[in-house]
């Protein structure tokens, strides 16, 4: 656990489409989606998670409905709108250019400069 | 409309809110379950399982928040809870709401009176189809002057391009009799297209028209109006066709006027309209012909489409221009302009358009005053609450939200204050509606307030609110929560005079200047009431009436009014009747220019004096409660073929010879040469107003210088109600259709008075409003400086400081200010009683009482609002204020 990296203000949006891209989902169900494909090495507050959700539905980039989860229970699923099938590939653009160029800043050896 | 979708969003939300927590709470239930089923494959057992889930979830409240603040949906609820809040904090310091709320409900209350006022006088149209278009014509003579005589009325109605056409009306008084006793009513003589003009459509029956007019008393109609209709017929449909009396004269009742239509004059408030070619009948005698005689009112009408009123103007000047041409004696080179019709176009308009605007800018200016002040007071509160303030900061509220709620608090106020306010400017406006100052002359001023009245209401309260919640807003902006929870000091005080304090002072003597100017006015009206008039209105009556109403004319008039007078002196309890065309301190008195008996040429310029001249009978005097000082009164035997003979007051005798002993028995000339004799002299007393100056006047006989129009002075010792009742079955008797109108002398003196009663009025209640801005501006200063000094007081109360040197230290400023602000004000005050003077009779400054009055005024004004800070001052208890920090 000690390992584990903050979050960055407003990653969790991303991170949240992201997880649902893959397959409409409850809420424990994202929080365990985001720990498989980040390799467990995010840490989310699990409470936080919710009012992200809501966000994310009230700006119509997912929306929700009531189903029954693998364990038989009553849950809520999330799934990608249009608009945030657009807004995930956004996203995803500009945080990949953002990487590189902070990997690339960060790379920089001195003498090169 | 996106304004609208949201707040459609934001009220679905608020009410499937409880459905929402419902969903939100099962959602996070599953959650919790799912990971606790995690958990349990992974081997704890269900319960270890579940307590473990839910600990690792974490605070749920919180995220409840969250997510509520997520969907974005607060709004109305953040304001009901504010609301909730705000009451809650006012209910806690019932005296800083009573002082708040009473200060905006004057301020706003005030405003909203004068502006009903200024609706009804000025922005609202006349109710008229298409008020819009409708003019008078005004002539530009020395000052503006609507009126214009009848036959260049006509030619202006037929030689104008510009209007539809043109209407003219003039107002008089007449009897009326509708088959019962006749009574004094008022007319408007219009033109006969004035309805059709106008485009009013009657109620009832029909109107008469411009046809219907061919030469002198050719229209014998009549059109009531409708509240003369409703109260005098009781709505009785079959009075069209009935024929009643006008000054005898038969007229026939064509219909009945809208009801709200008073006629073009938004005060005037007309019994029944008549064909103004029928003067004669209306008024005794006609002026149709003479073009030199500006008796028409005023003349109007609708400007065709497509002219403007410049070009109108143009057109009518060249009318002006064929006046000068071919009646350069009767009218000369006129030109005209065009103006309102509903308030006497710019004549009344223009002083009634600045008083009011002027009344305007007083009342803002006391909203502004008054906002300030309550800014203070809300300075100080918020530095009363800092505690609570950065107790709520430091637990992560944001400024924002606080700020939210201190707004919300200054609007309840604002809004209660401009509620309370507004239903007493309602009230008063009811008031003033009834309010008859002189009831002779019945007025109906439009004085309802409307929508528009409200809605300036509520955003004069609105505005208001956010003024002065506004003032506390950087003191909260720079609150450090950490500095203040940690030593409870907040900024030190500065010592310097800031404008705050200037305005103060300001505020404190324009309030002195009020408080003195009101005193000298109601000192000044209580001895004006008790004055030498130079007669006795107490125990008088007064029966006014014109012979001409019942068709008296030439020798009949004397004859009937020497009967009138020995049959009203056979009343029991009556000791003299005497009879004076128009008493002293009437609405209206003639004046003539009197010249010695050796001037030769007659001129104006030559003249000895200008006078004011009665005609009496012989018993006047003795009625009137006159004093004769020297020589005889008039008597019967100074009838029409004896010499001329008057009685003229000390004033007159002074002037004219010197003394009273030379004027007896000498002579002087009127203007048409007649020579009068002196035979006797009386008191002087007041005869156009309370506070001219000693005033030359002449009182003729009757027989010599005949009147109709008389008003007749009963003097008794029975009570007046008896009186008046044996009056009128006397003068039934004589002739049942005589109109006349009978009052008190003193009620009639009310209207004398009418001017020093407002300008008395009117000030006490300025006064009132500027010591309230200048309590609550000093108990705003004090209270703020106290709660901001409390740690220095407690120090200097711990060091041993006396009361009286705690209470320096916490009042001086404020009572420095208050000293040096009334000594101003008192300056002021006295120097703006000269002005008083003009106004109120006898208004003077040099009254012992009224400076001390002003004095004592000024120090009760200080002390009640330095009472609760100098209380709060001495309270300080330094072990619990070092306790505390």
């Amino acid at each position: 656990m000690t390992d584990q990296a903050q979050l960055l203000p407003g990653t969790l949006d991303l991170l949240i489409l992201r997880a649902v891209s893959l397959g409409p989902l409850h809420g424990y169900g994202v929080l365990l989606r985001i720990g498989q494909i980040s390799g467990n090495a995010l840490l989310i507050e699990q409470g936080a998670l919710y009012p992200g959700l809501f966000r994310l539905v009230r700006q119509g980039l997912l929306k929700a409905s009531w189903g029954t989860s693998e364990n038989n229970r009553r849950a809520k699923f999330y799934e990608l709108t249009a608009a945030g099938r657009k807004r995930l590939r956004e996203e995803t653009e500009s945080w990949n250019r953002l990487a590189t160029a902070i990997g690339a800043a960060l790379a920089e050896q001195p003498e090169e400069v | 409309m996106k304004l609208l979708d949201s707040l459609r969003f934001r009220l679905a939300t608020l009410f499937r809110r409880s459905q929402m927590n419902a969903e939100l709470e099962e959602e996070l239930r599953s959650h919790i379950e799912h990971r606790a089923d995690d958990l349990q494959r992974s081997g704890l057992p269900r319960p270890e399982a579940e307590r473990r889930a839910r600990l690792e979830f974490g605070g749920h409240v919180r995220f409840k928040e969250a997510c509520n603040d997520a969907l974005g949906s607060n709004f109305i609820e953040t304001l009901i809870q504010d609301v909730r809040f705000g009451l809650r904090m006012l209910r806690k310091s019932p005296g800083f709401t009573a002082v708040a709320v009473g200060t905006l409900a004057l301020g706003i209350g005030a405003n909203a009176l004068v502006f009903s006022v200024l609706n009804a006088l000025i922005l609202r149209p006349l109710n008229v189809p298409q008020p819009q278009s409708l003019y008078a014509i005004e002539r530009r003579a020395s000052f503006l002057d609507p009126s214009q005589s009848y036959p260049d009325y006509l030619d202006l109605r037929d030689r104008n391009r510009s209007f539809d056409s043109l209407a003219a009306f003039t107002i008089t008084e007449a009897g009326l009799d509708t088959g019962q006793n006749a009574t004094p009513s008022w007319a408007e003589e219009v033109s006969g297209n004035y309805f059709d003009t106008l485009g009013i459509q009657p109620y009832l029956g029909g109107f008469f028209h411009g046809s219907d007019e061919h030469g002198p008393n050719s229209a014998p109609y009549l059109v009531l109006a409708y509240a003369y209709w409703h109260v005098h017929f009781q709505d009785d449909p079959n009075v069209v066709g009935r024929t009643v009396g006008v000054n005898k004269h038969p007229f026939t009742i064509l219909g009945v006027a809208p009801l709200g239509f008073h006629g073009t004059l938004l005060f005037g408030s007309p019994d029944f309209f008549v064909p103004m070619v029928n003067q004669e009948q209306v008024e005794g005698s006609n002026f149709l012909n003479a073009r030199g005689n500006r008796w028409v009112f005023m003349v109007m009408g609708h400007l065709k489409p497509g002219v403007t009123p410049a070009q109108a103007i143009a057109d009518l000047n060249s009318i002006g221009a064929y006046f000068g041409k071919n009646y350069p004696k009767d009218d000369g080179q006129i030109t005209f302009t065009l103006a309102r019709p509903s308030l006497y176009g710019d004549y009344l308009g223009r002083p009634i358009r600045a008083f009011v605007t002027a009344l305007m800018l007083l009342a803002g200016l006391i909203l502004l005053a008054a906002c300030a002040n309550l800014g203070t007071l809300f300075a100080a509160r918020a530095a009363d609450r800092a505690r609570e303030i950065a107790l709520r900061l430091a637990l992560g509220s944001s400024r924002l939200r606080i700020l939210r709620q201190l707004f919300t608090e200054a609007l309840l106020l604002s809004l209660m204050g401009g509620a309370v306010g507004l239903w007493g400017s309602v009230m008063l406006l009811g008031w003033l509606r009834a309010w008859q100052p002189v009831p002779r002359y019945p007025m109906n001023l439009p004085l309802d307030p409307d929508v528009h009245v409200y809605v300036v209401a509520l955003l004069l309260a609105l505005v208001s609110g956010f003024l002065f919640g506004a003032v506390p807003v950087r003191q909260i902006l720079r609150t450090d929560p950490y500095q203040i929870v940690k030593s409870g000091s907040i900024v030190a005080v500065g010592r310097r005079i800031t404008v705050r304090d200037f305005l103060l002072a300001v505020q404190i003597a324009i309030c002195a200047v009020l408080v003195t100017s009101s005193m000298v006015a109601v000192r000044g009206l209580a001895r004006s009431l008790h004055s030498n008039f130079g007669f006795e209105p107490r125990n008088a009556m007064l029966v006014d009436t014109d012979l001409n109403m019942s068709g008296y004319s030439g020798d009949a008039v004397p004859a009937m009014q020497k009967r009138m007078i020995d049959s009203l002196e056979t009343i029991p309890g009556v000791t003299s009747v005497g009879l004076i065309d128009w008493p002293p301190l009437h609405e209206a008195w003639n004046s003539t220019n009197v010249f010695t008996d050796a001037t030769a040429d007659l001129r104006a310029s030559n003249a000895a004096a200008e006078v004011v001249v009665y005609s009496i009978s012989p018993e006047y005097f003795r009625a009137a409660g006159t004093t004769l000082l020297t020589g005889r009164s008039i008597s019967w035997t100074d009838h029409k073929n004896s010499p001329r003979v008057a009685v003229v007051n000390r004033e007159f005798a002074r002037r004219l010879f010197g003394s009273t002993t030379n004027a007896m028995a000498n002579y002087y000339k009127r203007q048409d040469g007649t020579r009068i004799q002196v035979v006797g002299i009386t008191e002087d007393g007041k005869y156009t107003n309370l506070t001219e100056d000693p005033h030359p006047a002449m009182f003729l006989s009757i027989l010599q210088f005949p009147t109709s129009e008389m008003h007749m002075v009963v003097r008794s010792n029975v009570d007046s109600q008896h009186l008046s009742a044996a009056i009128k079955s006397k003068l039934r008797g004589l002739d049942s259709g005589l109109p006349f109108y009978l009052e008190t002398w003193s009620e009639k003196l009310n209207s004398a008075l009418f001017a020093s009663r407002v300008a008395t009025v009117s000030l006490g209640v300025l006064g009132v409003m500027g010591a309230m801005l200048s309590i609550t501006g000093i108990f705003g200063m004090t209270a703020y400086s106290v709660s901001k000094r409390k740690r220095e007081l407690g120090i200097r109360i711990a060091l041993g400081a006396q009361r009286k040197e705690v209470l320096q230290a916490a009042l001086g400023r404020a009572f420095k200010l208050l000293a040096f602000g009334s000594a101003a004000g008192l300056v002021l005050g006295i120097l703006a009683s000269r002005v008083l003077a003009s106004i109120v009779y006898q208004a003077t400054p040099r009254d012992p009482l009224v400076l001390a009055g002003v004095v004592l005024a000024m120090a009760l004004l200080g002390l009640l609002a330095t009472w609760i800070p100098a209380q709060r001052a001495l309270s300080v208890d330094p072990s619990i204020l070092m306790r505390e920090e």
